[in-house]
């Protein structure tokens, strides 16, 4: 007789590992911060090792405190994917505090607090990037034009003794965004507006081969089926339809449907925030719905909002709908009349 | 007919070397064949043999004591030397009484008188005979045959869709015995007066098509369907989804909507049963995983070791980790290889230690859906799990927990590893439990009503006994007080004085009654008269 040591079916080994769905959303990003870093100078990858640290200070704290063994909470690597999405949104040369500020609410509050990984309400790089906005706009604002050519010396300078380069009236640019806003509210009109160097080919010099760039890594994870492909349908065909029309009726008063998409957060929201599954929906249909609203609130936001860009609050908001979206959109179960 | 495809699902590929080959290879009798008392669903079994006793291949050792009466045929010739407790292939793992057969190696079989004029004979007949040969559902639940041919059904499926990945044994007997597959499909059509019989097997398949098709070339009452090679496509629901394009109804059976699925194995043992008049006692097994030697399909008796089958395939190899009887999805492990294999055994798997998975890695879920992607039956597993872990069994069941199938596709893909299936089997059978409880209750309940009524009832019927006779004495001492010409004593005084005496002497009767009932041992069946 020979024995065996028993477990419950499946026997199969794993699929998958939450680590190995994490890892790869982080490589997805990497033609994005590539772009980023190119555009925007070394800073961007200053923030990240930053924020990584931090992230991983935070988090393992958090696990400590929880008394979960904090290695095993490391290895997921979500804190990491937190701590890179929260860099690709702030300024390059942004002070590292406010990296700290940030990554303490969204992983010790919003994350943590909530119990961790797969139970946060909200998305934890989205909440502490809405916090920062809230608090200090002005650090917040700390944009150059595209290839402005900060040094790795610049950015460290500017990021850990907060002293900016000499040169930087030259160099400081608004976004797209907010220029498109303070221009339009002088009364400016949308073709004339488009004429601006600062708005590229498609509505947003640079930043448009971000959100290029973030395509192509979204799509690269669509076809791994990490994310759903509902999630960045509803986001960009949202907008396309809601801008487009927008701009039919008045191509005057309103910018194009790409400009939306060009500039500003839509793309990593629609690829990679919105699609985050912890705090999104899980139904297909309440995928489709979530992309949807985050899509419509961002344009809703941006057009009467008092902020440029509202894509973080998009996200927070429709993160609080989720549950309810998924409630209602529970597929048939076979067997079960309608 | 329109072909559907399921929701969900797995696509799954088996490491080849793993795989069985699929010529069909003997496993050796024997010398000692175990027969547990107990069903593969757990009830108990009828033993109609005695230690000491001698047998032949085919007579019966026990039944289910069901209508029907499906009987455990004796899958070898010999004498019964012991009743001994053995480890049951159940999640419980308890062990039973099991009946020791000590093979004589002669084999004589028992046969019973074959039917080849089948046709020509009544569908009862025909399921009594299933019965008398024990045949049983193949396909792993081993339900009685007879009991599931009850009702006619428009269509009968015969189930050739391996539901997982390993298994071969349905591949290789439609392969190699296409012809008595056919046969027992034409046999049990005929018993649920079926219009339509369809053999539905995966697309990958092709051989077994291939000798199917040549079996069936010309004839037209049965018909070949190929359904798309994906887990679980073979699950009864499933397969009728596909074939129908229709859903069976939640909480009702395939029957309930004029289907009838049986496995093909059934319906070859079907044919041996009434045709050749064999009783079931052997089957196909598959042996697989890179835990064992030679792995392959083996014909198999009834009751022969899980030991003895991997003995007969080359032994283990040092790789081997876990013992599975079924498939690497639904298959239970064992803890060990001293289980006999009863008729609903189609697979054992020895899975190495790269191709199983660890335990305890589970982490909080992500809520990822991948499980919701998976499910066939388009439960949201995540959200079931939620529940049932908050304690809302309640909740869970409204969601349709009772519609999982229990296919584990949901814990297979899961990125946290969460064991999702294992909760909602442990949960729904927490859910059967109750309903059973709630069933007992509420039988007792009425049982106690029912008593209640009863016992009111002849409280009533006594005191309008009593009255009538009351009545009766009166009006007869009134009469007799009139005859007797004494006109004075009031009526109302005699009435009044005659039921005093009345209600003494009805006392004593009683009493005498109840001496005369203790008096005589077994109560006489009816009643005596004693009121006079
Ligand atoms: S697959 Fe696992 S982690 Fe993903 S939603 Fe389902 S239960 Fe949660
Ligand atoms: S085990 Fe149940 S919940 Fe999981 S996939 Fe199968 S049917 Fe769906």
């Amino acid at each position: 007789m020979k024995t065996f040591a028993t477990a419950a079916a499946p026997h199969l080994p794993p699929r998958s590992s939450v680590r190995q769905v994490m890892a790869e959303v982080l490589l997805a990003l990497l033609p994005a911060i590539a772009v980023q870093a190119w555009l925007f100078g070394p800073g961007l990858l200053v923030q990240i090792a930053l924020g990584l640290l931090l992230a991983a200070a935070i988090e393992s704290t958090a696990l400590h405190l929880r008394g979960q063994q904090p290695q095993a909470g490391l290895a997921d690597l979500s804190a990491a994917l937190t701590a890179v999405l929260f860099a690709l949104c702030i300024p390059p040369i942004c002070p590292w505090w406010i990296s700290a500020i940030g990554l303490l609410f969204g992983l010790g509050l919003v994350k943590h607090a909530y119990g961790g990984l797969g139970l946060n309400l909200f998305n934890p790089a989205m909440a502490a990037y809405a916090l920062v906005l809230l608090l200090y706009p002005r650090q917040l604002s700390l944009w150059t034009a595209p290839l402005a050519d900060l040094d790795l010396g610049q950015s460290l300078q500017a990021i850990f003794l907060g002293q900016l380069p000499a040169s930087w009236d030259t160099l400081a640019s608004a976004t797209p965004l907010s220029s498109l806003r303070q221009l339009a509210g002088e009364a400016w009109r949308m073709p004339q507006i488009r004429e601006l160097p600062l708005f590229g080919h498609y509505g947003a010099a640079g930043w448009e081969w971000i959100a290029l760039a973030y395509a192509a890594g979204g799509c690269y994870l669509v076809w791994r089926r990490i994310v759903a492909w509902q999630v960045p349908a509803g986001v960009i065909g949202a907008t396309l339809l809601l801008g487009g029309l927008a701009w039919l009726i008045d191509a005057e008063r309103h910018p194009a449907p790409l400009q939306h998409l060009a500039g500003g957060g839509l793309m990593l929201a629609a690829w990679f925030v919105a699609a985050d599954p912890v705090t999104g929906c899980t139904s297909p249909r309440g995928r489709l719905l979530f992309g949807i609203g985050v899509a419509v609130l961002s344009l809703a936001i941006r057009r009467w909002g008092s902020h440029p860009d509202g894509v973080a609050f998009a996200v927070l908001l429709m993160n609080a709908a989720a549950p309810l979206i998924d409630r209602f959109t529970r597929p048939r179960v076979h067997g079960h009349a309608r | 007919m329109s072909l559907l495809r399921i929701p969900g699902g797995l696509v799954l590929a088996v490491p080849a070397a793993a795989a069985p080959s699929d010529a069909v290879r003997h496993c050796p009798l024997p010398a000692r064949l175990y027969l547990p008392l107990v069903q593969e669903r757990g009830q108990a079994l009828h033993c109609r043999v005695q230690v000491g006793q001698t047998v032949r291949r085919g007579e019966p050792l026990a039944h289910d004591g069901d209508t029907e009466a499906t009987v455990v045929p004796a899958p070898t010739s010999g004498r019964i030397v012991a009743i001994e407790p053995l480890t049951l292939a159940h999640a419980s793992a308890l062990e039973v009484p099991t009946l020791v057969l000590q093979a004589d190696g002669r084999d004589e079989t028992a046969l019973l008188p074959p039917l080849p004029d089948w046709a020509q004979r009544p569908p009862q007949e025909l399921r009594r005979r299933l019965a008398q040969a024990g045949v049983v559902g193949l396909g792993g639940a081993a339900y009685p045959a007879a009991a599931k041919l009850g009702r006619a059904v428009s269509l009968l499926v015969l189930n050739g869709a391996e539901c997982e990945p390993y298994i071969a044994c349905d591949e290789t007997l439609m392969r190699s015995r296409a012809a008595e597959v056919v046969a027992g499909a034409a046999i049990l059509g005929h018993i649920v007066a079926a219009e339509d019989v369809v053999i539905a097997l995966e697309e990958r398949m092709t051989e077994a098509a291939a000798a199917l098709q040549a079996v069936l070339a010309g004839q037209t009452q049965i018909r070949l369907q190929r359904v798309p090679t994906v887990y679980p496509q073979g699950g009864e629901r499933q397969l009728v989804q596909t074939l129908c394009a229709r859903e069976v109804p939640s909480g009702a059976y395939p029957a309930d909507i004029g289907v009838l699925v049986h496995n093909v194995a059934t319906a070859a043992a079907a044919w041996r049963a009434v045709v050749l008049g064999e009783a079931l006692t052997s089957r196909l097994v598959s042996v697989g995983g890179r835990g064992v030697r030679q792995p392959g399909v083996f014909e198999v008796r009834t009751g022969t070791l899980i030991e003895h089958l991997i003995d007969s395939s080359g032994g283990y190899t040092e790789q081997a980790a876990r013992l599975v009887l079924g498939g690497p999805l639904m298959g239970l492990a064992l803890p060990h290889d001293r289980i006999a294999l009863g008729r609903g055994a189609n697979s054992v798997l020895v899975l190495g230690a790269d191709d199983v998975r660890a335990q305890a890695a589970q982490t909080e879920c992500i809520r990822c859906g991948e499980c919701a992607r998976a499910c066939p039956v388009q439960l949201q597993p995540q959200e079931l799990w939620r529940l049932l872990r908050q304690g809302e069994t309640g909740q869970a069941a409204a969601l349709g927990l009772r519609d999982c199938i229990e296919c584990g596709c949901c814990a297979f893909v899961c990125p946290a590893q969460i064991g999702l299936v294992d909760e909602y089997r442990a949960a729904k059978s927490a859910l059967a439990i109750a309903a059973e409880q709630r069933r007992r209750a509420d039988h007792a309940r009425q049982r106690h009503d029912a008593r209640n009524q009863r016992l009111a009832r002849e409280q009533a019927a006594k005191v309008a006994r009593v009255a009538s006779r009351r009545e009766e004495i009166a009006q007869a001492q009134t009469a007799t007080a009139n005859a007797a010409t004494a006109p004075e004593p009031a009526p109302a005084e005699t009435a009044e004085a005659a039921p005093r005496s009345m209600d003494k002497s009805a006392v004593l009767a009683a009493i005498a009654r109840g001496k005369a009932k203790r008096a005589a041992a077994p109560p006489p069946a009816p009643p005596p008269e004693t009121e006079s």
